[in-house]
């Protein structure tokens, strides 16, 4: 596909503007629908910069701010503590797309490089957990962590949280269906080079292979960061302490907690989405590949 | 040498199983076992007073699936996904074909369309309840969609999703597009088509694969909706945006958990349902082009 490092060849240009009015009629159409995609964000920003009980109670909807206040992005960090549940859902992610990365590449690379018995089976087994995902397993899931104790309700301590926000996430098919499919692409005869030379399989792996598929294993570190940052059904039932929430969750607690300062939650919405917004705009083109793998044979 | 290369062979075997053990302990404790337990759950009945269990079978799962509750989130559910699945569609059509142009600055335009994507669903629900809620929303006095009614309630819901999945939908449409080679559009304008036609019998067609793709995706996000409905509506008013995971969810704190878990049961067997559809209906096309 286009959206690839060699961007802009014969490919993926599009239909040519047209002449000088049809081009200003494409203007003004894409104009209108980015107003119409930026508008929900721009009623958040000015329902975050309204002062919290005019904002709340006034009848008559407006466009505008009511009794800007400035403060609230401010007071969501020294009141509202939003600061905690930031870190913390960072200090997750990290953790998930670090070890979805390493799971995912080491088996990746048995799958593509190495023969052992079963491996077709074990590799049907791995691909079936993508038809499991945890809205299914929740219940069972639930109930596993509280017989393990690490959802505790009456003693929920950092540590116990911790693990049970991260262990079911340490890996995941989809990075080793992804990273699988960029390690086929190495021709064998460089392995067999390779093992002559004198390297092993670590060597191999670490040296050649994984710099090879760089492109690809970029844009699954992408999407696993997005994935792992933005999920919510999860950390809603393994978290029971309002310490230990990540930021997802925190959200609607600080609207139902503050009803008069609803302006804070607003607020709150629009930094908790800045962390994936970098994301997006500094890997635009490893997202858009991570997001479209399998729609476009 | 037979030695060798049987000790070779029993190396590689050793590694690979290696490099697999990581992964596999984590789906063996947390995809497979819960699977398992919910399978049990579903089969057997427990009793809140007690440890004793009274097995109820499949039987047991059957009244639950057959049973009124399951009924009602299964067909909120599949309104849900009627409202937000065309939509989803239409809407990256439409940004795709009107974004895929050459015009100056039109990367800043598809920046924009793709921006949602940053947008979690929780971060959405947010941003909608400066919209659509009775007290602060700027659509307060839209009866359309005033969440205190059950068809106002879930036209919010599945706006909202819709417009978190802007970015996704334009992301894929787009690439679509983009994969189509440009001889094929050349000699289309050659051969006198015009732009509808062109964009019907040669742009739809040759992007099928990828809504098929995308139409997967957003079902399967429908089947999954939570966050959407815990935030703007709380499954309300009267019950009438409570999903089946939403359902599920709310089951999950008891001591019974065989209703919960024979309604997991139904969730999964509908998930299995859109990929297996998926894969015979991608089967079905490339025998189609042979």
């Amino acid at each position: 596909m286009t959206t690839s490092d060699e961007d802009n060849g014969r490919n993926g240009a599009g239909a040519p503007g047209g002449s000088k009015l049809a081009k200003a009629g494409w203007y003004v159409l894409l104009t209108a629908l980015a107003l119409l995609i930026l508008f929900p964000i721009y009623m958040t920003f000015i329902r975050a910069i309204s002062g919290g009980t005019a904002s709340l109670f006034q009848r008559k909807p407006s466009l505008l701010p009511v009794a800007t206040d400035w403060g609230s992005f401010y007071n969501a960090f020294s009141d509202g503590e939003l600061g905690k549940p930031i870190l913390q859902s960072l200090f997750i992610t990290a953790l998930i797309v670090v070890a979805q990365t390493f799971t995912s590449t080491i088996a990746a690379y048995a799958f593509a490089f190495l023969e052992f018995p079963l491996k077709k089976v074990l590799f049907g087994f791995i691909m079936v957990t993508l038809l499991l995902p945890i809205e299914v397993t929740l219940i069972a899931n639930v109930q596993t962590m509280f017989d393990i104790n690490l959802i505790s309700i009456n003693d929920p301590s950092y540590l116990k949280t911790l693990g049970a926000l991260t262990l079911p996430f340490l890996a995941t098919a989809l990075g080793v269906f992804l990273i699988r499919q960029g390690f086929l692409g190495i021709p064998g005869d460089l392995l067999d080079a390779a093992r002559l030379d004198g390297y092993s399989d670590f060597a191999f792996m670490w040296k050649i292979a994984v710099p090879v598929t760089r492109p690809i294993v970029g844009s699954f570190i992408v999407i696993s960061f997005l994935g792992a940052y933005n999920q919510y059904v999860w950390p809603r039932f393994a978290v029971k302490s309002d310490k230990y929430e990540t930021i997802q969750i925190a959200l609607r607690g600080f609207l139902s907690d503050n009803p008069n300062q609803l302006n804070w939650g607003f607020a709150s919405a629009l930094i908790a989405a800045v962390p994936v917004l970098v994301l997006l705009l500094v890997f635009q083109r490893q997202l858009v590949r991570g997001l479209t793998a399998g729609a476009v044979k | 040498m037979a030695v060798v290369t049987r000790s070779r062979k029993l190396k590689e075997a050793v590694l690979g199983y290696t490099l697999l053990a990581p992964l596999l302990i984590v789906f063996a404790v947390f995809a497979y076992y819960p699977f398992y337990r919910i399978i049990q759950f579903a089969l057997f009945q427990k009793f809140t007073n007690s440890d004793d269990t009274e097995f109820v079978g499949t039987k047991g799962i059957w009244d639950v699936l057959s049973g009124d509750e399951f009924r009602s989130g299964l067909w909120i559910t599949v309104k849900f996904m009627l409202y937000t699945v065309p939509a989803g569609l239409i809407i990256g059509v439409l940004l795709a074909t009107a974004a895929h142009r050459q015009l100056r600055g039109i990367k800043i335009y598809q920046t924009i369309f793709s921006s949602t994507v940053a947008s979690s669903v929780a971060v959405s629900s947010v941003v909608f309840l400066t919209l659509v809620n009775r007290q602060a929303g700027y659509f307060q006095n839209v009866s359309w969609l005033d969440l205190g009614t059950p068809g106002g309630a879930m036209r919010g819901v599945a706006l909202s999703s819709v417009w978190q999945n802007v970015g996704l939908t334009f992301i894929i449409v787009l690439a679509g597009m983009q994969a189509i080679p440009e001889e094929i559009n050349e000699a289309a304008t050659l051969d006198g088509y015009r732009p509808v036609r062109r964009f019907l019998r040669i742009t739809v067609p040759m992007i099928s694969p990828t809504l098929l793709f995308l139409a997967v995706i957003l079902v399967v996000q429908s089947l999954q909706a939570y966050a959407q409905i815990e935030i703007l509506t709380s499954g309300g008013p009267q019950r009438s945006t409570e999903t089946l995971l939403f359902k599920i969810t709310q089951l999950q704190g008891r001591t019974d958990l065989q209703t919960g878990a024979s309604m997991a049961l139904g969730l999964f067997v509908l998930t299995l349902a859109v990929s297996v559809g998926q894969f015979l209906m991608l089967n079905r096309r490339v025998h189609y082009d042979n």
